[in-house]
């Protein structure tokens, strides 16, 4: 038994330093990674261990140049993520990985790069945005286009306006049901992407949300011609460990905690549609 | 490869051979009603002049008219459930008055040595092996469990109704992956003729009361356990689930299957866990992993749904898994033909059936 064998199992400490209060429901939480740094791809994602109660698989939210700063967003809908929402800084939680395959950033250079992200799945995408910022001057006409429930659910709004104003990032918003403070659009967010102007021959698309969101989005950018092997997507599904050993996560053959959860639109076409693959 | 007589009388012989250096020595001995595989120590704790008759959804134990010692068909045990074990501690993590986390591992498993498994089993842990002895992907408990181990295979010399490793390419030959293979040799003076299968095989007998002996019986055996077998496996299995994936016909066993997972528990080669995190009352917190199983509808939750709702998709996940993407995952079937999910199926939900009816072959 080897020590690297054992590490795939066994989560390494990370102190909590800094934690932000996104949504009602959602905290972005910042690990000191300086004693084991996460090299990681925009995409990838971690198991975190709350003390006692458990792992779950979370997309890292940070910025890629900083493998130092551990950063996550999380929404606290079950059993391990209520305490993990819960934690406060100077307090400890255990990591493992980087696991998984990543945004496709670098083929996406020399073209138009469209994101389209629905509520929480924002999150998985937001180390595109610091890639993206980082080797501007690599990519054309970069487009942000984010749907949330309310205008109270929208994740990292002033961070990504801002993002927007230094990057020239097309950044759009819509919601699903507005109030007094919002004077956007209303509606779904394909209505973003039928709206955007872009060349779908120099397109590549990165679409994460609600697997009915994501349908409907590669179904318009298939409709604007954006080629199948040009879109990309993040697919979700129960993960236990993460190396490809539990099962948990397979959809037909691939285990999406190794050749997912980022996946091009061809290699997932044939199954998409199976409901409860 | 080269063989000899054993005596029955000096089987013990061997059973000892196999426990030097601390060696935990799994065979088949009667428990529950059943025919398991446990902890033996001796001949004494092996089913002598014991038999079984297997059907769809049941096995009886009967007595044999000899004092055959491996006279029965599979029982529910195979090598998984000691080199893949049921539960299994991962690591458990301590809290210091100061708030910093530790994570320690607890695994510290015995050598094993086996006797009694068959020519499916066999295959099985090849399949097993294939799973969690992935490069890069080395699971440490079952590395740690699977190395260095002892195997005694036993050539089976008849069928149960439910097998079909014939039509699996995985038996009924034992022909690899046993270090020795006892064929029970019953007619006029009992004996075992042993087949040496590797060096470590070699040295399992080195010195034992054994004579070379030219025999045809191991052939002679998996010939007639062969001829026993009606089942088999449509040779399209592989392509033609994956093109009935939407087929009605799931409704159709669904609606038999009581989603217990019973299959999966006794199948040997269903890898699947879950882990579970408990407390201990000195405060640690215990990080441990157990068979689950597909059929479980919690197997798929995400938050406020599970992916896989109704019982027609759980089966057709088992079934498509274990016959065709398995293949895209592991280069092999992640069937053996041992018939045990056929057997402990508490409906008699017949597999290769309903392959054949769901993937529409003749």
């Amino acid at each position: 038994m080897t020590a690297a064998a054992l590490d795939l199992w066994r989560p390494v400490p990370m102190p909590v330093v800094s934690k932000v209060q996104e949504t009602a429901d959602t905290v972005t939480i910042e690990l000191d990674a300086r004693d084991s740094p996460v090299r990681f791809a925009p995409g990838q994602f971690t198991m975190l261990y709350a003390f006692g109660h458990g792992e779950v698989p979370i997309s890292i939210s940070g910025d890629p140049a900083h493998p130092e700063r551990l950063v996550h967003t999380i929404r606290a809908v079950g059993r391990v993520t209520n305490p993990l929402v819960a934690v406060e800084p100077g307090q400890v939680l255990g990591v493992r990985g980087p696991f998984g395959t990543g945004w496709p950033v670098h083929d996406a250079e020399d073209g138009e790069v469209v994101v389209v992200a629905g509520g929480i799945g924002l999150a998985p995408v937001r180390p595109v945005f610091h890639a993206l910022a980082a080797h501007r001057e690599r990519y054309e006409r970069v487009w942000v286009l984010v749907g949330a429930r309310t205008p109270a659910d929208l994740l990292y709004r002033e961070e990504l306006e801002r993002f927007a104003g230094a990057h020239g990032f097309d950044l759009r918003l819509t919601v699903d049901h507005a109030d007094d403070t919002w004077d956007g659009p209303v509606g779904v967010v394909t209505r973003l992407l039928e709206a955007a102007d872009f060349d779908p021959s120099r397109a590549t698309l990165m679409t994460c949300g609600p697997e009915i969101m994501m349908r409907f989005v590669v179904r318009e950018a298939l409709r604007q011609g954006v080629p199948a092997e040009k879109i990309w997507l993040s697919m979700e599904r129960n993960m236990k460990c993460a190396i490809g050993l539990c099962g948990h996560c397979q959809w037909g053959a691939d285990f999406l905690c190794r050749t997912g959860p980022v996946m091009r639109w061809d290699h997932a076409m044939h199954r998409f549609d199976v409901g409860g693959l | 490869m080269s063989r000899y007589r054993l005596d029955p009388h000096d089987l013990d012989r061997l059973l000892e051979r196999l426990q030097e250096g601390g060696r935990v020595l799994i065979g088949p001995r009667l428990r529950d009603g059943a025919i398991v595989l446990d902890r033996i120590r001796s001949t004494a704790d092996l089913p002598r002049g014991l038999t079984t008759v297997t059907a769809p959804g049941r096995q009886h134990l009967l007595d044999r008219a000899d004092d055959a010692l491996f006279g029965y068909e599979v029982g529910p045990d195979a090598a998984k459930r000691w080199l893949h074990p049921p539960r299994v501690e991962l690591w458990r993590a301590r809290k210091d008055e100061g708030g910093e986390l530790f994570f320690e591992g607890t695994d510290e498993p015995p050598k094993y040595a086996f006797i009694g498994l068959r020519a499916c089993d066999l295959a099985a842990i090849g399949i097993q092996d294939a799973v969690f002895l992935r490069p890069g992907i080395t699971d440490p408990t079952y590395a740690a469990r699977r190395a260095d181990v002892r195997i005694v295979a036993v050539q089976c010399g008849a069928s149960a109704a439910t097998c079909f490793c014939a039509s699996m390419g995985t038996g009924p030959r034992v022909d690899r992956g046993a270090d020795l293979t006892l064929t029970e040799v019953l007619d006029g003076e009992p004996h075992f003729v042993v087949e040496v299968g590797s060096e470590e095989g070699e040295a399992l007998i080195e010195g034992l009361p054994v004579k070379p002996v030219a025999s045809t019986a191991p052939e002679e055996a998996a010939a007639r356990a062969a001829a026993h077998q009606e089942r088999q496996m449509p040779g399209d299995v592989r392509a033609s689930l994956l093109n009935a994936l939407e087929s009605p016909a799931w409704d159709d066993v669904a609606a038999r299957c009581l989603a217990c997972g019973n299959c999966t528990l006794v199948c040997p080669t269903c890898f699947c866990t879950t882990v579970e995190d408990t407390t201990t009352l000195a405060g640690d917190a215990v990080h441990a992993r157990r068979w689950d199983t597909c059929f479980d509808q919690g197997f798929t939750d995400l938050h406020g749904h599970a992916v896989r709702e109704g019982v027609a998709q759980r089966y057709r996940q088992w079934l498509t898994h274990k016959l065709s993407t398995w293949h895209d995952q592991f280069d092999t079937s992640g069937c053996v033909g041992c018939g045990r999910c056929i057997t402990w199926c508490p409906a008699g939900i017949d597999l290769v059936e309903e392959a054949r009816r769901i993937g529409g072959s003749g």
